[in-house]
This record gives C-alpha cells, sequence and structure tokens, in this order.
C-alpha cells in the first residue's frame, strides 16, 4: 500500500504541470461548491430566521382545520379552554420547548376618529410574545420590548396610511363570534415595520384587550406559536408534538388539534428547498468536472505509459496490482485537489465573514450582512464525493491498463 | 527433469487475412544452470520462442513445459503469478522504471510481485547491488545512469527473485560492444553464482561465442545448435 502510494505520488510528479493543472481545477471546483453551499446555506438560514423568528415562531398548534381559513381569522374555530390548557401544560413538560405564545387572533375596524379601515390584530401575552418571536423587538420603531394593556402596536403601512403616530388614541371595533359589536379604545405605544410573510402585517395589542374586546369570558385562543431550543429539531419536536396530541379528539372521534411546523406555514419553504435544490445541482457540476477532469488525465498517464505497464505486467505483477497502482493515482488526484479546495475556500469563507461584504435585502429588511458558515458535515460529504468521484474515474483507464496483454504493450513504441 | 521441455511447438499469428507461421514445429530441452543463446536473423522467431518460454503468450501447437508446469494451460493470472515466481526478464530497451531509483527498481519485484519481509528484501538488494557493481549508483535515477549500468540493473531486478531462469530478448541490441560483453558476462557470472538458467537472444555474431549452447532459427526453423567446447554443427 506505502509502496503503490509512493509510485503514484512519484508518477504525479513526473508530470508536474499536468498534476497541476488537474488539482487546481479540482481544488477550484471544490471551493466554489463550498463558498456557493455556505453563502446559499447561510442566506437560507438567515431567510428562515426572519421568516420563524420575525412571525411565525418555529411551529404552531391550531384548532383542526384553522390554518385552511386563516384568511378569515375565524373566531368559531379558535381553541376552547380546555384544549388550550391541555396544549400549555403539555408545552410546559417538553424540554426541547425554549417558550411559547398564545395568541388571540381577529379582524376589526381601526378608527382615528377620522378615518377607518380594516385592522388584523393579534392579542398577545407581551413577554411570551416577545420572547417566542425575538425579531418582534426589532420590528419595533424604537425598539420597544413592552406592550402594555391599553396599548396597541400598528402596521406601518397602516400607520403611513391613516396618518397615525406614537402617542395617537384609537378606537379598536370587532364583532365577535355571536355577532356582537364591541369597541375599546387604545394608545398606539408603535409602528410596526412589516415582516415577510403571512401576518407579517398584524397589529398588536395584550390578550386581555382582545379577550374584552371579543367579550370573551373564558380565553378562547387561535394558535399557540411555540419556539423551540434547537431550530434543527423543529421536524421531529413537530412529529413528537403532534403524536403527543393526537389523543385530542372532538365528539366525531375525529383530532381536534393540529401542530404545523413553519415550514406548512411560510411560502418561503418552498425557496429554500429551491436553495437546497440550486445547491445539489452546483454539486452535480462539480462531480462531472472532476469526473471528467481525472478521467482524462488519467486516460493519458494509461497511454504515455504503456511499455512501462507491459514490463510490470511481463515480470509477473498481477492485474490487481496493476488496477490498484492507477487507482491510487487517482485517488492522490483527488485528494490533494480536494484538500487544497478545502483550506483555500475556508480562507475565502472566513475573509468574507470578517469583511462582512456580502450583504443582501430580505423583504423590507436591508442591508442584512451574511455570515457565511461551513458546515462541516456538508464539507465531509463533498469532500468525500469528490475523492469517490475521482477514484471511479481512474477505474476505465485503471481497468484498461491491468487487462493490456504485456507483449502488446511491450511492443508500444 | 529438465528445466525447459519443448516439443513441436508452433506459433501463428493471424492478422485479417494473413496467417504469418513465426514458428514452425520446434523441439529441444534446456538443462537447469545453463547459459543458452537463440541466434538468428530478424523476423526467424527468437522473440517468439523467448515469449512462449516465459509465459507470456501460448503456442498454436506442441507441447510447452516450464520448471514441469504446462504453461501453455495457464490462465492470465496464473501466467503472471508462474512468471513472478520462476522467471526473470531482461528487456533491449531495459525497462526501468523512470520513477524509481537504481535500489527502488531491483526491490520492485520483492515489494511488488512477491511480498517479501522488508529486513530481508534489503539483504537481496544490497547483495545484488554489489554483485552487478551498482552499488554506489544506488539512489540515483534510470535516466542518470549509462545504458551499460541500466541493463546491470535490470541484471539484478531480474535476479531479485531468486528464479530459475532468466529470459533475455536481445539484451545488447541497444549497447555498444565492449558494453555488450560486459552485460554477458555479468550474466555469466550470475549463472556461475546463484545457478540461474539464462536464455538470451541475440543476432550479434561476436556475442554469441559467449554462450554455452547456442540454437540456431531461421524461418520459425531450429536449423542448428552448437554446444561449446564440444561436437560443432550438429543438426537438430
Ligand atoms: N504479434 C504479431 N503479429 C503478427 N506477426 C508477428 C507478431 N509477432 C511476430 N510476428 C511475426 O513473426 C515472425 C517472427 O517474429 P519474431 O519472433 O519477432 O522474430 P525475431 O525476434 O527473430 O526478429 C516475424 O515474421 C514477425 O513479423
Ligand atoms: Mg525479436
Amino acid at each position: 500500500m506505502g509502496n503503490l502510494f509512493k509510485i503514484s505520488v512519484r508518477n504525479l510528479f513526473r508530470y508536474k504541470r499536468r498534476t497541476f493543472l488537474t488539482t487546481s481545477l479540482i481544488a477550484f471546483g471544490v471551493i466554489f461548491v463550498l463558498g456557493y453551499t455556505s453563502i446559499s446555506g447561510s442566506f437560507k438560514n438567515m431567510m428562515i430566521g426572519q421568516v420563524t423568528d420575525s412571525m411565525i415562531g418555529h411551529l404552531q398548534v391550531h384548532r383542526k382545520g384553522y390554518v385552511a381559513s386563516i384568511e378569515n381569522l375565524p373566531l368559531n374555530m379558535n381553541l376552547n379552554p380546555q384544549a388550550a390548557r391541555k396544549v400549555e401544560s403539555l408545552l410546559k413538560l417538553q424540554p426541547e420547548v425554549e417558550d411559547y405564545s398564545p395568541r388571540i387572533k381577529f379582524g376589526g375596524m381601526f378608527s382615528t376618529f377620522v378615518e377607518t379601515t380594516n385592522i388584523r390584530l393579534n392579542g398577545v401575552y407581551p413577554e411570551k410574545e416577545f420572547k417566542t418571536i425575538p425579531l418582534l423587538s426589532s420590528r419595533i420603531t424604537d425598539g420597544r420590548k413592552t406592550l402594555h394593556r391599553g396599548e396597541i402596536l400598528i402596521p406601518e403601512l397602516l400607520a403611513r396610511g391613516m396618518k397615525a403616530k406614537i402617542g395617537d388614541m384609537i378606537v379598536i371595533v370587532a364583532t365577535n363570534q355571536d355577532g356582537s359589536v364591541n369597541g375599546k379604545q387604545f394608545e398606539i405605544a408603535g409602528i410596526l415595520e412589516s415582516a415577510t410573510g403571512p401576518g407579517g402585517r398584524d397589529g398588536y395589542i395584550h390578550i386581555e384587550d382582545a379577550m374584552e374586546v371579543l367579550r370573551m369570558e373564558e380565553m378562547e385562543i387561535s394558535e399557540v406559536a411555540i419556539r423551540i431550543k434547537d431550530f434543527g429539531q423543529v421536524e421531529t419536536f413537530t412529529r413528537k408534538l403532534d403524536g403527543l396530541l393526537s389523543g385530542e379528539v372532538n365528539r366525531q372521534g375525529a383530532r381536534s388539534l393540529e401542530v404545523h411546523s413553519w415550514q406548512q406555514l411560510s411560502p418561503f419553504y418552498n425557496i429554500a428547498r429551491m436553495i437546497d435544490m440550486m445547491t445539489i445541482f452546483i454539486q452535480l457540476m462539480l462531480i462531472a468536472v472532476v469526473l471528467i477532469s481525472i478521467m482524462n488525465v488519467m486516460i493519458m498517464a494509461v497511454y504515455e505509459r504503456i511499455r512501462e505497464i507491459g514490463t510490470i505486467a511481463a515480470i509477473g505483477t498481477l492485474p490487481m496490482k496493476i488496477l490498484s497502482m492507477f487507482l491510487m493515482e487517482g485517488l492522490c488526484l483527488g485528494v490533494i485537489g480536494t484538500v487544497i479546495g478545502n483550506v483555500i475556500g475556508m480562507v475565502i469563507i472566513f475573509i468574507l465573514n470578517v469583511s462582512g461584504w456580502v450583504t443582501f435585502d430580505f423583504g423590507r429588511q436591508k442591508g442584512l450582512v451574511l455570515s457565511p458558515t461551513v458546515d462541516p458535515v456538508n464539507m465531509l460529504v463533498v469532500s468525500a464525493i469528490v475523492i469517490f468521484v475521482s477514484v471511479f474515474a481512474s477505474l476505465q483507464p485503471a481497468l484498461k491498463a491491468s487487462r493490456m496483454d504485456p507483449i502488446q504493450a511491450l511492443r508500444h513504441v | 527433469m529438465k528445466l525447459i521441455q519443448v516439443k513441436n511447438v508452433s506459433k501463428e499469428y493471424r492478422t485479417g487475412e494473413i496467417t504469418v507461421k513465426a514458428l514452425r514445429g520446434v523441439s529441444f530441452e534446456i538443462e537447469r544452470a545453463s547459459f543458452v543463446s537463440f541466434v538468428g536473423p530478424s523476423g526467424s522467431g527468437k522473440t517468439t520462442i523467448l515469449n512462449l518460454i516465459g509465459c507470456l503468450d501460448k503456442p498454436t501447437e506442441g507441447e510447452l513445459k516450464v520448471s514441469g508446469t504446462d504453461v501453455a494451460g495457464l490462465s492470465r493470472k496464473e501466467s503472471a503469478a508462474f512468471r513472478g515466481k520462476h522467471i526473470g526478464f531482461i528487456f533491449q530497451d531495459f525497462n526501468l522504471m523512470p520513477v524509481l531509483t537504481v535500489y527502488e527498481n531491483i526491490e520492485y519485484p520483492l515489494l511488488m510481485v512477491q511480498s517479501l519481509p522488508s529486513t530481508e528484501r534489503k539483504d537481496r538488494v544490497e547483495k545484488l547491488l554489489e554483485e552487478v557493481g551498482m552499488a554506489d549508483q544506488k539512489n540515483k535515477y534510470p535516466d542518470q545512469i549509462s545504458g551499460g549500468q541500466k541493463q546491470r540493473v535490470a541484471v539484478a531486478r531480474a535476479l531479485v527473485t531468486n528464479p530459475e531462469l532468466v529470459l533475455a530478448d536481445e539484451p545488447t541490441a541497444n549497447l555498444d560492444s565492449e558494453t555488450a560483453y560486459a552485460v554477458i558476462n555479468l550474466m555469466k557470472k550470475m549463472k556461475d553464482g546463484f545457478g540461474t538458467t539464462f536464455v538470451f537472444s541475440t543476432h550479434d555474431q561476436k556475442i554469441v561465442g559467449e554462450a554455452e549452447i547456442v540454437y540456431f532459427l531461421a524461418d520459425g526453423k531450429l536449423v542448428d545448435e552448437k554446444v561449446k567446447g564440444g561436437k560443432n554443427g550438429q543438426p537438430v
């Protein structure tokens, strides 16, 4: 083995320029893939972060059917008080849960005494909401983390349209489930920047104010937004919670609760998937580059060394050994290219990180600085693929070498 | 038992419509520890016969035994293993591996063909380096030494596995006559020292005198046999 390695490396050094070109090509491909995946990956993560942390949360629990008709914010599809208590007590027991926030969602009229328009509102416990949706406070004009009773946070488009300012008194009028209309006065405590995605243009009031407006005797919440500690576990935890809540059934015996992860709640999941698809596509291109360049160089190597192959075959080197010799050469090319590519790629990503050159806008959020990170698993996978493909690409030329007839090979000029 | 037994061996090469009869019913036997040469003009079948004895090719007809083994019946892989174990080769163009040093070239068959423990390997290589007078050049690469030196290295490489038989197809064709003599004499010395049988081909009449037994080939047939110090010109 060590000897095969020695011979392979010496042969690679024998054709310095060709080896240099091939390894550079592979290294370049690896750098490109590494750079692309880390930039697109961190873009994706940042986008998902924006989506989950400024409105949706990581996952949500609703009464069955609520999500399907969420556009109407149907009050008659809220959770009944026992179901809500059941969900909350369950969530308190889950070690994965960072925090959760029950919300009463409803639509109503927003009146400045001069003008009136529609508004969609979330009634929330402010402490819970700010913990579950950590980017919410950054959306508020003055970055506040509080919302007292009698205060309202209104979306900026509404504020602009209605010429409403912080400190203004306004009235919210809403019709409750039984059809009775009620109103309540609020003071504008903050203007909310829009978030991209569903619910990104909703206003906020205290949950108890919402109960008052809707004349609820007992709290009937529309949804529970949940934030878990390890975002990577979203899908696992969604399934777990879904299983835990599967026992909740209505009188007909059908399930009364449903759990949705952010992927099912936000259209951005499709964009995230598209980014993943493109990453796979780029990796396929890398495979093609490695395959073609290694195959090319190994075909040349075999062709140039026909007489040498004839010699070693004549003196009794077994076909397997000759095969391994050329496979080893392809392996070495692949490994050298991969190592160089990984090192340079990481340096480039490090520089990008330190410099903060890569910025982008997401929805109305401007100048977000991307901090590309290298996912070690991804790096290992890419390296393993490149090295495997290098060996695979050498297989055909190596087989050819191992099957050569020594007499023919020795006569070759 | 004779080392090589060849009985009525013929070899035809077929290329498309044309069939070339390279050997036409050749028979001979070669004893162990002998120094044998095949002589004849170009195209007479010298290379063909050496390839057959060397298990690199199969006869079209006839019987061929090397060291008691019917080599015509061996598979590709078995032939390779047989060559690695029993036969050493010396080539006209030396055919050293350019990426390996003199030492490593001699060591190669012990590493890649026969697997030998490293101390024994070192002993054998060092000993042969001394024997062929290349010990002081052992770290040079083939392109740093002369043709005669390359062929000395090739002789050492052929002998390092302790084969019973060494085959050399025109080993001196690319050497000047002085060097050619030196190489043939080296081979002879090795034959005496190790008891290895050497079979070489040449069309150089001057070199032929060094062989103990000379077979003359013409048109694929043995036309004469000469035993040194004995009855010359005895037809076969
Ligand atoms: N592979 C081959 N295909 C066709 N003809 C061959 C082949 N090898 C040798 N010959 C022919 O066989 C004859 C003997 O060749 P060879 O054994 O090489 O002679 P020598 O070594 O004495 O010059 C020649 O006529 C040569 O052209
Ligand atoms: Mg010849």
